[in-house]
């Protein structure tokens, strides 16, 4: 892939800096790499592939419709543009133009969208996007990642290169914990990754809360000693069905965990695959309530939304005590 | 160069025929956007048989000028000009609007051959004609890329937006048109949401405008030539008559949309016959 950042780097750079990064290098040895923003060359960090390739690089000043519209007509002749904008545009702003200029002409538009869930904290409802996964993944031919920090966050932008359609990869403002130290090398679209075994629970995530679910499960083993699985369900569409269904089987408790309104993001996809296994597990989604979000330090948003570590132990404490039936023999259901 | 007497007189003719196969095509659909495919039926004719250089047995030749359709509820007329260029047989018209044909009221470029872009939400396609013009430039490529919008549609802010970076990024090689057929769904344009002074707003945008009859193939011929000659973006607004040529139509908004019978089409024809023969008499004696 030609790309060659490593763990040193993910420390010092932000999830939007090396997202800038891997796509310069990855540009380099692919001219049809063209990059677009909106007046957010500088907040999105995309600022570096200006100075890096300045004629494959257009800034369209504050308007999103027109920005997605110019990407399409120019994925139509052969070009790979990648948006650069806050993840709010992709899903509210311009929808219209993402949803029939691009998806529906399956094009090779690549819209990173930064920014994403509570991680523009302070800034409020207007800068958050909380529906985004929603809205977007209910879009044919869409690929919809999540990664968790800037290595997923690389391996994502490579991967969509490689993958012919449009892809929306949603990230957070500023740093993210780290996840993955060294390069993620057998990153797919549409594979769940297991960042540690259990078959007691499932925590499944996306995004900011991998890093909680994973702390959580790391405690829960060594306070509890229960076994917790976390998959980083870094692509939520196309969804990785097999992997949530063989944590229902095996575990047969299942959290999910996202910076997201728990209306039809990771929760809602995971909740269509239960429902459509004929299988019953006890079940629990994590994210945003039914309401606009708040102002806040990411943080502390995280934490009111039990999507931090202590909420995710204290959901899983709760649920190794709901008393569900269990049926040992599923097989003559499914 | 401009227009010869015999290129514009045949140009006529392909019109005619074509403003009949949309007569045609809108009974066997059981309604269509007759009046604005009529409208802009004479400005696609003049591009894609005098201008525009296609390749008819490569719909995808890298080359090829490209043409968006932004007003693309003008599907109906659309298609009969990609049947008649030979992008699709002209006997798979009779199946437009059917459960499960791929012709339907706004066309899809990823199933109707010979369509740059699937457009119909209004306001869309100059943004995408303009990454097309950027790409071309990207890559060295000398085509260029028409867009036709419906009047109406620039009530859409994004069309403005589009605007704005047509100027920006000096895009000499894309060229827009609007269809000012000064009518849209709900009445005439300045009734339900103003435009005027339309020309001068392209200008203020930064595109070189000009105003032009969009029924006179000599006039949109030699605007179309200079604006080619320009190293400054530019626009033309074709002055069109919605419906033109169907009486029962002619310059009323309420056929932006509508169904017509074997009776309707029967008088349709005929006043078809009686416009082309006035127009090429137009042409003879000017």
């Amino acid at each position: 892939m030609g790309l060659t950042y490593t763990s040193l780097d993910t420390t010092k750079l932000s999830t939007a800096e090396v997202y800038a990064k891997a796509l310069c290098e990855l540009a380099k040895d692919d001219e049809r790499i063209v990059v677009l923003t909106s007046d957010l060359a500088k907040s999105t960090k995309i600022g570096v592939f200006e100075e890096a390739y300045p004629d494959r690089f257009y800034n369209v000043g504050i308007a999103e419709q027109n920005m997605f519209g110019i990407a399409s007509g120019m994925a139509k002749c052969g070009l790979i543009p990648f948006t650069s904008c806050f993840a709010i545009f992709n899903a509210c702003r311009a929808l219209d133009q993402v949803h029939t200029d691009i998806c529906y002409q399956n094009l090779n538009v690549k819209m990173i969208g930064s920014h994403a869930g509570t991680s523009f904290g302070q800034a409020g409802t207007t800068h958050h996007a909380t529906e985004d996964i929603a809205i977007l993944r209910s879009i044919a031919n869409l690929s919809v990642l999540v990664p968790a920090d800037g290595m997923a966050t690389a391996a994502c932008v490579a991967a969509a290169i490689e993958h012919q359609g449009p892809v929306y990869i949603r990230i957070n403002r500023g740093f993210d914990q780290i996840v993955y130290r060294e390069p993620i090398s057998d990153f797919a679209i549409g594979k769940a990754i297991t960042l540690h075994e259990g078959s007691d629970l499932t925590i499944i995530a996306c995004g900011s809360a991998v890093f909680s679910a994973l702390q959580a499960a790391r405690e829960l083993d060594h306070v509890d000693g229960l076994k917790v699985r976390v998959l980083d369900m870094t692509t939520i569409k196309p969804l990785d069905e097999a992997a949530i269904k063989q944590a229902l089987k095996e575990t047969r408790r299942i959290i999910t965990a996202e910076d997201h309104t728990i209306i039809g993001g990771l929760g809602g996809a995971v909740a269509e695959v239960i429902a459509g296994s004929g299988m019953g597990c006890a079940f629990r989604r994590l994210g945003l309530p039914d309401a606009f979000s708040q102002i806040g330090y990411h943080e502390d948003l995280m934490s009111h939304h039990e999507i931090d570590v202590a909420g995710i132990m204290k959901n899983a404490r709760e649920m190794m005590q709901v008393d569900f039936e269990e049926d040992d023999d599923w097989t003559d259901e499914v | 160069m401009p227009l010869s007497l015999d290129q514009a007189i045949a140009l006529e003719k392909k019109a005619n025929e074509l403003r009949h196969l949309i007569v045609d095509t809108t009974v066997w659909a059981g309604s269509g956007h007759l009046g604005g495919s009529l409208s802009m039926i004479d400005a696609a004719v003049l591009l894609y048989y005098h201008f525009m250089k296609i390749d008819r047995t490569n719909t995808d030749w890298p080359e090829r000028d490209r043409f968006i359709l932004s007003k693309g509820h003008a599907g109906i007329g659309y298609a009969a000009l990609l049947s008649d260029l030979g992008f699709l047989p002209k006997e798979d018209l009779k199946q437009f609007n059917l459960t499960g044909s791929y012709l339907g009221i706004h066309l899809d470029g990823n199933k109707v051959p010979g369509v740059d872009a699937s457009t119909g939400s209004l306001g869309h396609g100059l943004s995408i004609a303009l990454g097309m013009a950027l790409a071309g430039s990207q890559q060295q490529k000398t085509y260029r890329t028409y867009c036709i919008l419906g009047d109406g549609e620039c009530n859409e802010g994004s069309v403005w937006e589009a605007a704005m970076a047509i100027s920006q990024f000096q895009a000499n090689r894309l060229l827009t048109l609007v269809d000012r057929n000064f009518a849209m769904i709900d009445g005439p344009t300045e009734d339900v949401m103003g435009l005027e002074p339309f020309a001068d707003k392209w200008r203020a945008f930064g595109l070189y405008t000009e105003e032009v009859d969009g029924h006179d193939f000599f006039a949109m011929a030699e605007a179309i030539e200079r604006a080619h000659d320009r190293e400054q973006p530019s626009c033309l607004i074709l002055n069109t008559i919605k419906g033109a040529g169907v009486d029962f139509a002619s310059g009323d908004y309420r056929w932006h949309y509508g169904a017509i019978d074997e009776s309707l089409a029967n008088e349709a024809h005929h006043s078809l016959d009686v416009y082309h023969q006035q127009r090429l008499s137009a042409m003879k004696g000017a």
